[in-house]
């Protein structure tokens, strides 16, 4: 246990929502509209959280479980990202397992909850997202497996601390590659553009959102928060890789993450504004395209 | 001596017992009474001397003064197979129990006391089959517990299914039981005695033992359910009643991969290539299996190919063990044997648990279609959430005990990733991307199974008119939940005792692998911190949830459907659309037949979908095959009269020609 560890979790916890507001601003900007402020997604939860509930007579006490046990789980994967080289408060050989599986309990249970209700809609997103879910894991072992195999470390805070200027000048084009992979696994778990898009309200076309219908108040203020802190997860993943500023520094490196976060947000606010979603039917291509791309990185470390 | 003559009560016990109830069958509750009874002593008495080596006791030879032909009669209680014994003791102990209250519902159609005989039979052969040390006596056992198995299997025996079941079964465990003849001749012949220790102490060459591994692959992979030998497995466990599909799904196929590993410690080092060759056969059974499941509608036959998919999972971690150790990588080799070893005692719990779970449903609604149920969470709530916890423990997922086997074998083969070399690395990768999306496909299929069974409205009047199972029932299931629970959270500890058996296996000193077992030791010990604090983080946030909502206006209403205000629980999404894009697009493997009878005109008055997904093994190769062969055999049918007179003829030139050859 370190406890500047403990800086990733608690930066998370504070920001995350921010990383949303800011994509919607940036979106909006594109659109050529004002647009929310920035902190309107904490407006939102704190408005929610202030709020009663309403549960459908169909559910159970698994409907009820699942935005709990999802909070919980994004906070554990949490404690397992560093920051740079700055270690994780939870950092072991293999961590990188326990990180795809908590997230994946949280999965279990949201689509659990969604077919709870009965809904047919949200059955439909439930199906769809243990669909994409299926093929994103394989493709986020596959960048993990290159990473570990090119930085021969098997945690996160190895594999990350390893990661420098000097690194990208001598094996960029797998690191690029890696990135690439993983900013499609980035896209595809938060459920955004061109996977599935968040701002859509025809039942028909979505994965996440549907999922989450029937919640309201307090529960859906969690499962807010949790998407938030999941975006934040994988952008870590995402600005670790692509941000190779390793100073020793502790403030440095973290205020450099924090820039990497922010020009991440950004990307995707550009991404979400330039591209339509795609067909259902394109997405599981796109993956394993995705993980088409992971295994050339592979063969490369290998070569 | 106390702990193997302790052992051999136990069978003693639970043979006799079995014996008597077929005696009394005339009186059904004395009969199941005396079976469950004899089991649950039996398996008790057992426990204790298994448990007692596992943690480190030395092991135990009995030699018994029989003559045995061409060796001793000869048991041995060591490490592996204690690990086994405790697998087979447990569940088969909470099995009984069980299924003390589940036959109860057949006692006025059928007498009790045969699938009690040939139940503890089964027991009783099996733990013969884990401690027999000569290859006459394995065999025998072996072929006790197969029969015991058909005879349960086919306890329907008025149902033409169950009958079809049964004989692919035999026939499957027959031609599996006849390349085990095979390579124990040859290595009989070999060593020229049929004890087991002789095996393991003559040495052979390279070819020899490559040939025998291969028979005892084919061999004892038929009983494991390996992919493409698996194909009694989807017939015989839904056949069967549930606390035997839970006991033969849980650890009668684990005797399968029992000789594999005993027949491994005969072998000598292993060639890389033994390796690569289980991880292959790992990655297609647990790819598949897990593929097949999905487009099942049949809840037990769903449970079956998961027992493909998990056989699986242990042939990976045999195989990166195997891999490891002729790479002289030790790391590898004890995670990855570490791992499927400990793989297969986290199955018998959570497979046991779900095949019981899935009795309860059958014998609370009557019906296995996963699209006929719905809501029986709220109905069956003991059977709805030990079977979460089944489902959780099976997809791999924290903090249950499914993880703990799953990540001992991604750590081997990531151990792999970064030294292997060459040829070795692409199956090193497909490890733990094959994991990675076995784990995955997983998460679909027992979502879909869950959500399907127990959340939402019935879709059926069985479903609706459900009821809860009894206690003894409640019992066995929650000892199997606590069981995963308990296992997940206390990985450190249980992966200690896994270490005797990874000796025996493995033929490494102890010392280096409790050496080496120290940092997965720690590994686990972070993940177990993990585990509590999203236990405690769940926890506090339902209080704090609590007592946000404490005093505010908190209702109840229908499921928001788009403002439509009369849903009806036909509206609801089926397992097997839910399913659907999964199996389309793999539908190259699955081939799912498709019959629909699409609506037509403006009022249509009916329409219809049928999906079914043949075993494709079964259909495109075994069917082919096994009718060629008999189309062959039937060419030989004029040798057939019924004149009793032509037969001794047969007979007589038979002995005649033996003579002469003799002669010679």
């Amino acid at each position: 246990m370190r406890f500047i560890g403990l800086c990733q979790p608690v930066l998370a916890l504070m920001l995350a929502p921010l990383l949303r507001g800011v994509i919607n601003k940036v979106k909006a900007l594109f659109a050529g509209r004002c647009g929310p402020s920035v902190f309107q997604p904490y407006r939102d939860l704190a408005k929610l959280l202030g709020k009663g509930a309403v549960y459908s007579g169909t559910t159970t006490l698994v409907f009820r479980l699942a935005p709990l046990v999802g909070l919980s789980a994004v906070v554990v994967a949490l404690a397992l990202l560093p920051i740079g080289s700055v270690q994780a408060m939870l950092a072991f050989p293999g961590d990188i397992i326990l990180f795809a599986y908590v997230l994946g309990l949280m999965r279990f249970f949201t689509v659990l909850g969604a077919l709870d209700t009965g809904s047919s809609f949200e059955g439909m997103g439930a199906s769809r997202e243990v669909q994409f879910s299926a093929l994103v894991e394989p493709v986020l072992m596959l960048s993990m497996a290159t990473l570990a195999r090119h930085s021969g470390s098997i945690s996160f805070s190895g594999i990350y601390s390893s990661i420098t200027f000097g690194v990208w000048m001598q094996a960029g084009p797998t690191l690029a590659m890696v990135s690439a992979a993983l900013l499609v696994v980035c896209l595809a778990e938060n459920s955004r553009i061109p996977v599935d898009d968040p701002n859509t309200h025809l039942e028909l076309t979505m994965i996440h959102e549907v999922m989450v219908l029937d919640y309201s108040g307090p529960d859906l203020a969690f499962i807010l928060y949790a998407a938030a802190l999941k975006l934040w997860v994988f952008g870590a993943l995402l600005v670790g890789l692509c941000m190779p500023l390793r100073t020793g520094w502790a403030m440095m490196d973290i205020a450099a993450f924090l820039v990497g976060m922010l020009l991440l947000a950004i990307v995707i606010g550009v991404i979400e504004s330039m591209m339509a979603r795609l067909r259902l039917l394109r997405v599981p291509q796109m993956l394993v395209g995705a993980g088409a791309i992971a295994i050339i990185a592979l063969v490369l470390v290998l070569r | 001596m106390t702990n193997i003559c302790l052992l051999m009560t136990s069978v003693g016990l639970m043979v006799a017992s079995g014996l008597i109830a077929l005696l009394v069958s005339r009186w059904p509750r004395v009969a199941s009474a005396m079976g469950c009874v004899g089991t649950v002593i039996g398996c008790g008495l057992g426990l204790v001397p298994s448990v007692r080596v596992l943690l480190g006791q030395p092991a135990e030879v009995l030699r018994l003064a029989w003559s045995m032909p061409l060796g001793d009669c000869v048991f041995v209680l060591d490490a592996l197979a204690s690990l086994f014994l405790v697998a087979i003791y447990s569940l088969c102990g909470l099995a009984a129990i069980y299924g003390a209250e589940y036959l109860q519902s057949y006692r006025q159609r059928r007498s009790l006391g045969p699938p009690w005989f040939f139940f503890n039979l089964l027991v009783g052969s099996m733990v013969v089959v884990v401690t027999a040390q000569n290859a006459v006596l394995f065999l025998i056992a072996w072929e006790i517990m197969s029969l015991a198995s058909f005879f349960l299997v086919t306890f329907e025996h008025e149902d033409e299914g169950a009958w079809r079941a049964g004989w692919t079964y035999l026939v499957a465990a027959h031609l599996g039981t006849a390349f085990l003849l095979a390579m124990f001749i040859l290595l009989g012949r070999a060593s020229g005695s049929m004890d087991f220790a002789s095996f393991g102490s003559m040495s052979q060459p390279v070819a020899h033992a490559s040939l025998i591994l291969v028979l005892a692959v084919v061999g004892f992979g038929t009983k494991a359910g390996f992919m493409p030998l698996h194909v009694w497995l989807p017939e015989a466990h839904p056949a069967a009643p549930s606390h035997v599909s839970a006991v033969m799904s849980g650890v009668m196929i684990k005797t399968g991969i029992y000789g594999l590993l005993r027949t491994l410690t005969f072998l000598g080092p292993p060639p890389a290539w033994w390796g690569l060759l289980l991880i292959g056969i790992g990655l297609v059974s647990g790819v598949l299996g897990v593929l097949f499941a999905l487009a099942q509608h049949d809840l037990k036959r769903l449970l079956a190919y998961h027992s493909v998919e998990n056989i699986g999972i242990i042939a990976l971690g045999l195989g990166t063990g195997l891999l490891g150790l002729s790479l002289q990588s030790t790391p590898m080799a004890v995670l990855g044997f570490g791992g499927g070893l400990l793989h297969v005692l986290n199955h018998a719990c959570f497979k046991g648990l779900l095949f019981l779970g899935a009795g309860a449903v059958l014998h609370g609604t009557g019906s296995r279609e996963l699209d006929r149920m719905g809501g029986l969470l709220k109905r069956l709530p003991w059977t709805g959430w030990t079977f979460l916890v089944g489902a959780v423990a099976i997809c791999g997922l924290p903090p249950l005990n499914g993880f703990v086997s799953e990540l001992l074998i991604y750590l081997g083969a990531l151990k792999g990733v970064r030294w292997a070399t060459g040829s070795h690395l692409p199956l090193v990768v497909g490890v733990v991307v094959g994991l990675a999306l076995i784990g995955g496909l997983a998460s679909a299929c027992f979502t879909k199974a869950f959500g399907a069974v127990f959340l939402g409205e019935p879709r059926s009047a069985q479903a609706a008119g459900s009821h809860e199972c009894g206690g003894l029932m409640r019992l066995a299931m929650l000892v199997l939940a606590a069981g995963c629970a308990a296992i997940g959270l206390l990985g450190p500890f249980v992966i200690v005792a896994m270490a005797p058996a990874i000796t025996v296996v493995a033929g490494m000193p102890s010392e280096s692998i409790r050496a080496t077992m120290a940092g997965p030791r720690e590994i686990l010990s972070a993940v177990v911190a993990a585990s509590i604090v999203l236990l405690v983080l769940t926890g506090g946030l339902m209080v704090f949830r609590r007592w946000l909502l404490a005093g505010r206006d908190v209702s109840s209403t229908v499921t928001w459907d788009c403002g439509y205000a009369r849903p009806t629980a036909r509206m609801q999404y089926t397992a097997s659309s839910f399913a659907q894009p999964l199996t389309w697009f793999f539908r190259v493997f699955l081939q799912t037949h498709t019959k629909l009878a699409p609506p037509v005109d403006f009022f249509p008055a009916s329409a219809s979908l049928v999906t079914h997904t043949d075993d494709v093994c079964r259909e495109k190769f075994y069917r082919p095959m096994f009718r060629s062969v008999g189309w062959l055999l039937s060419r030989l049918r004029w040798l057939q009269h019924g004149r009793v007179q032509i037969y001794v003829l047969y007979i007589a030139l038979t002995l005649l020609a033996l003579l002469l050859w003799k002669l010679e």
